[in-house]
């Protein structure tokens, strides 16, 4: 153990305090002013309001784009997850300088920044009809969300002893069956993590969006973005704290299955 | 032969990103060098054009301020991490990961409703008497890093975290019983140990800076231009697709150097398996 034997100073203890102030308080902010009673973005003057979470909830646009995001951020999700869980099971079985190559090719969605994706997306798509699909930015999504997936996924499999498998196979299992019975199950809480994580990068996305959707699909992000930059008022507040409470619920999920896989 | 099966569960994925993510971006690197006509001319802008140089100047500008800041408070958050009892050290976390996974937007949003002209600081500190006229503390550079800090510290926090976790405890309990100062432990032991970790931490921040979107066009408020938010501008408004993807085949291309340059020092693989989980 480390503590005990060194404390850290008051400098470090001080900076170490602002710092998770900064990181944590600025997002806290908008739980008041969601609740403000006022029109405009403030904190509450004389009592708290859930009008604006009434707005939210019984606008039909903001509905719309909620409910087309989390089908979006869905099917993402299983793309990703299939994809990634298969190729990440692969490369470990294989374990080549040529699975490393692909491997490192999965990573590249977290690397190249997304406005360089975005901007080839928005050229490539417009022959194949995929601009303003939902086909197409799930497949936008499913893509960049593999290396999340191949990323748990392997740390999983790093955790699995190689001769169940070997044992599974020797015994006569097919292939599909060791999968099934026998490395599946066990990696499943990686499977998960890596999917809670695609799920959320998908909700979250809006660089792709901005170029390879415009009309027909108005994904949460997108409409959040133009309240931003058109009409700041307190329903934006509204939609951020119900935004945060979403991801905190996944983030939650994630913890309470990390634990009982460690169980 | 038995391994034919298994390659079998790599070729959905792979397909997958090589039809619909690498051929993409190489397209883009494609159009660079055809449109307007073939050719290096739009890279020829590089020299010789003031508004290119301007943006570039400006991005790296603000991307090593975000990394030096980002690194700063960071350290001390990992600092206190490692040296926390296991219960703090539970705390400390979530402050750093729960950051980490909120939206983008919502928390430019936030940074919006507190920095604005009427917003939450300048009107408390108008109302507390410190200041007659709100302060420029958003749409502006200023505003930028805030956002960008907030944004890359937890990114800054992982690398770190890894690195000092590794320090064995044993090093700075001799180095004190050998009557060093607290401050001389940490700078000479302590510090030296954790560098490889703050390496690897300021090469992450630096490249996902480089590229960096949302956080600067909302914070920004159009004034001041990044090296993304001025490829979507090329784009999307002015249809200049030469200068644009060019700037984006640069973007990359200095993502991939700087990553190869500091490959020597730090595990790559390492850095990003720590980074998504």
């Amino acid at each position: 153990m480390m503590h005990g034997t060194h404390g850290a100073g008051p400098w470090g203890r001080g900076l170490a305090w602002v710092t998770a102030l900064y990181l944590v308080l600025p997002i806290l902010i908008v739980l008041p002013v969601a609740l403000t009673d006022q029109r405009f973005l403030s904190l509450p003057k004389e009592a708290l309001s859930l009008q604006h979470f009434r707005t939210v909830l019984t606008s039909p646009e903001w509905l719309g784009s909620i409910w087309q995001s989390f089908l979006i951020a869905l099917a993402a999700t299983v793309l990703s997850v299939v994809a990634g869980t298969l190729c990440a099971i692969g490369c470990w079985r294989i374990s080549r300088r040529s699975t490393d190559v692909i491997r490192l090719l999965m990573l590249l969605p977290l690397i190249i920044p997304s406005i360089v994706y975005a901007i080839g997306l928005y050229r490539y798509f417009g022959p194949l009809g995929l601009l303003d699909r939902f086909l197409g930015v799930v497949i936008a999504h499913g893509v960049t969300g593999i290396p999340y997936v191949v990323i748990t996924v392997s740390t999983a499999l790093a955790a699995f002893d190689p001769r169940l498998e070997q044992a599974a196979r020797g015994m006569g299992a097919s292939l599909s069956q060791t999968l099934r019975w026998v490395i599946l199950p066990r990696i499943m809480p990686g499977i998960v993590s890596g999917a809670i994580f695609a799920f959320i990068h998908s909700w979250d996305e809006l660089v792709l969006v901005l170029f390879i959707a415009s009309r027909d699909v108005f994904t949460l992000p997108r409409r959040i973005w133009d309240g931003i930059n058109e009409n700041l008022d307190p329903a934006m507040a509204a939609v951020a704290v119900l935004l945060i409470a979403f991801t905190l619920v996944l983030l939650l999920a994630d913890r309470a299955l990390r634990r009982r896989a460690e169980n | 032969m038995r391994l034919a099966g298994w390659w079998l569960l790599i070729l959905p994925a792979l397909l997958l990103v090589l039809v619909f993510y690498v051929a993409p971006i190489l397209q883009v690197l494609a159009i660079s060098v055809t449109e307007p006509e073939p050719g290096l001319a739009n890279y020829e802008r590089l020299l010789t054009s003031e508004g290119v140089q301007r943006v570039i100047l400006t991005t790296l500008r603000i991307c090593l301020i975000t990394t030096f800041f980002a690194l700063l408070l960071g350290y001390a958050i990992a600092y206190a991490i490692t040296l926390a009892s296991p219960r703090a050290r539970a705390w400390w976390m979530m402050a750093v990961l729960v950051p980490l996974w909120i939206s983008v937007l919502v928390r430019a949003f936030a940074w919006v409703t507190l920095l604005r002209r009427q917003g939450l600081v300048n009107n408390t500190l108008m109302q507390a008497g410190v200041i007659t006229e709100p302060l420029p503390l958003v749409w502006n550079e200023f505003g930028i890093l805030v956002g960008m800090v907030h944004y890359m510290v937890p990114f800054a926090v992982l690398p770190m975290l890894a690195a000092m976790r590794e320090i064995d405890p044993r090093l700075l309990a001799a180095a004190r019983g050998l009557g060093a100062t607290r401050a001389q432990v940490f700078r000479q032991v302590f510090l030296p140990l954790s560098m490889p970790g703050v390496i690897a931490a300021g090469v992450l921040v630096f490249i996902f800076s480089l590229g960096f979107y949302i956080t600067p066009a909302i914070l920004g408020g159009g004034k001041t231009l990044m090296v993304a938010e001025w490829i979507s501008l090329q784009i999307l408004d002015l249809i200049r697709w030469g200068l644009g993807t060019m700037m984006a085949t640069m973007l990359v291309l200095t993502i991939i150097v700087t990553l190869l340059v500091f490959s020597r020092i730090v595990d790559l693989r390492r850095m990003f398996g720590t980074g998504g989980a």
